[in-house]
């Protein structure tokens, strides 16, 4: 973290606009990213970029709370499906008996209220505990709320949960043709992301950060822990009820396995590939992911093996990016960039 | 709404200035059966600096730890400027002007000086959970500015704290007690480990803290101890052995055989 901090504080220095300040690496990302309709087929637009956009902001949810909390959740993909069930249960779906039919702008705020406060609720009774009973406890509520619905066929019809959930027509558009859902989770995805950023050097964020590496000290310096962690839990849960909401919409339909106990270590396995120490590692994570799970069935019959056995080839994958670089994918970027700065024959940093 | 009951007013009138400081009665902690404090009781007025001198083990910084909310008491009653804090959290205690500073530095060494000292700031300000970051006329940086200008480190301002020296870190751990507003602040061994000219600067900073602002300090060296503080108290083996003034300490023959004679557990 210290190799960011340095590099924003010097940004902070700096007298030059704000838009002068971009790297030029976020000007051609930005622009490959707004152009790739221009050339991509409907089912990466679709399936690869949609999907990556939507499992990177929940992974990125998870990232907030573990990369600057300290805070190991299994609770976000949960979170994510709370969202998406709410959007079915207070607006309208195939399951007319079930479904309140509200308009999007009663329904979508009020589901998001209630993953935060669910959010809200989990992370008081999480932050008591720390390391491995902190992922025991979100673990063990996450496993509740997929047997639960499974179960509650009054609220969430159970079994087959909701399907026909689709997003509003809004402005005429059709959200979910390819471009449109594209651009959509798109736009999500990166007001998630600099949200993120932005907050990490905000009081509140920074402040987490002091509670993840020194709570004892930050008490001592007037700061109340608890509330601070619960706190993170919630704002935490914004992004991943906004990822809920469109995850659902992509499918249509929202079910218990939307959030069983595959998908909710996926997230983490996604957080962890990608690398957890920056915001834009849990989108490289869930793109990687996405990749894997779309294609290797294909690669696997084509060499003569099992289709089904792509989760192992992401097992493999998720185990030697932990044993190589416990940053992940961002923490072998970040030692090529410092090995490239120094000279390779006295190990001394190169002038730049 | 009720009418407030004559201790309640009690409690208002002596927390506007009457009281003392730091008030203490027959505080004690154990750990298990072991007694790092027993029965001690202490008063400190506003403004007073008193040094708390005695031997490793004496209870000194379970004294602080106790004061602070770091843990709680096993018994007794701690006031602060009149208001029982005993059952307060650390940083409710804090938050009413009680500051301290740790033995060993507890900073954080992945942040700059001025976002440590900014944390300190906003940590004693109503915006702890501000989403906005702070902008360049913001009140509560320019306030980390000037601290960082009180303990001279204008030059590492931006330095990760993790590549500042010993002393440097030393400085910066008093930077932060003095953020806010403080009233009373708990000085923990600041000169341990300071080269000779850091003790001098040291010294300067603590004469020359506002009268009103009253402290506390842990020191073995009793040449920076004698000369910031206007009384002492010795511990020894978690009790108050002695309380004088620094002259009376100084000559006092069971002190000089205990403290300056070397102790059993010195």
């Amino acid at each position: 973290m210290a190799v960011e901090d340095t590099r924003l504080t010097a940004t902070r220095r700096t007298e030059a606009r704000w838009i002068e300040r971009i790297p030029l690496a976020y000007w051609v990302l930005g622009l490959a990213l707004l152009m790739m309709p221009a050339f991509a087929n409907d089912f990466v637009l679709y399936q690869i970029f949609g999907w990556t956009f939507i499992l990177g902001m929940i992974a990125l949810s998870l990232m907030f709370l573990a990369g600057y909390g300290g805070m190991v959740s299994l609770l976000q993909m949960s979170l994510a499906a709370l969202a998406g069930y709410m959007v079915a249960i207070f607006g309208t779906s195939a399951i007319e008996t079930i479904s309140m039919g509200w308009p999007w702008y009663v329904s979508i705020p009020l589901a998001l209220l209630v993953t935060v406060l669910f959010a809200t609720i989990c992370g008081w009774l999480a932050v008591r505990t720390e390391g491995i009973y902190t992922i025991m406890i979100t673990l063990a509520i996450a496993s509740a709320f997929f047997y639960f619905t499974r179960q509650n066929y009054v609220v969430f019809n159970g079994f087959s949960g909701f399907n026909g959930v689709l997003p509003p027509d809004l402005f005429g558009v059709d959200w979910r043709g390819p471009k449109a859902f594209y651009y959509l989770t798109l736009f999500w995805a990166t007001v998630s992301y600099l949200a993120v950023r932005y907050v990490s050097k905000a009081p509140f964020g920074l402040a987490l950060q002091g509670v993840r590496d020194n709570p004892r000290r930050m008490a001592a310096l007037g700061y109340n822990v608890t509330a601070h962690r619960v706190a993170a839990y919630a704002f935490a849960a914004l992004i991943a009820g906004v990822a809920g909401i469109l995850l659902t919409w992509q499918s249509a339909q929202v079910s218990p396995g939307t959030a069983g106990i595959g998908p909710v270590v996926d997230i983490l396995v996604i957080a962890v590939i990608g690398g957890l120490r920056r915001p834009i590692g849990p989108f490289i994570g869930a793109l990687i992911y996405v990749l894997l799970k779309t294609f290797a069935v294909d690669v696997l019959i084509s060499l003569g093996l099992a289709g089904e056995r792509f989760q192992l080839l992401i097992g493999i994958g998720f185990l030697v990016i932990v044993f190589w670089s416990p940053d992940g994918i961002l923490g072998l970027w970040d030692r090529w960039k410092e090995n490239r700065g120094r000279d390779p024959l006295t190990g001394e940093r190169r002038e730049r | 709404m009720n009418a407030p009951t004559t201790s309640a007013i009690a409690e208002r009138m002596s927390a506007t200035g009457t009281a003392n400081a730091l008030e203490l009665r027959n505080v004690s902690k154990f750990f298990g059966a072991l007694a790092a404090m027993e029965d001690i009781s202490l008063s400190v007025r506003p403004g007073e600096r008193r040094a708390v001198l005695g031997s490793n083990g004496a209870g000194k910084t379970t004294l602080f730890n106790c004061v602070t909310g770091d843990f709680l008491p096993t018994s007794g009653t701690i006031r602060f400027f009149g208001e029982d804090v005993s059952a307060f959290p650390a940083h409710e205690r804090i938050r009413r002007g009680l500051r301290r500073t740790y033995q060993i530095s507890l900073l954080f060494s992945g942040l700059t000086v001025i976002d440590n000292i900014y944390l300190a700031c906003v940590g004693v300000s109503r915006e702890r959970f501000s989403f906005l970051r702070a902008r360049r006329d913001d009140a509560l940086m320019a306030s980390a500015e000037d601290l960082i200008r009180l303990v001279h480190l204008e030059d590492a301002t931006h330095t990760p704290v993790a590549e500042l020296s010993y002393g440097q870190q030393r400085q910066l751990e008093i930077a932060m007690a003095l953020s806010g507003a403080p009233r009373f602040i708990l000085f923990d061994e600041p000169a341990a480990g300071l080269s000779p000219t850091e003790r001098r600067e040291l010294i300067d900073i603590l004469t020359g803290l506002p009268g009103h602002m009253g402290f506390i300090i842990i020191e073995h060296d009793m040449d920076v101890a004698l000369r910031v503080a206007e009384s002492v108290t010795m511990m020894h083996n978690g009790r108050i052995f002695k309380e004088g003034k620094p002259a009376e300490i100084e000559d006092d023959p069971e002190v000089q055989a205990l403290y300056l004679g070397g102790g059993d557990d010195g």
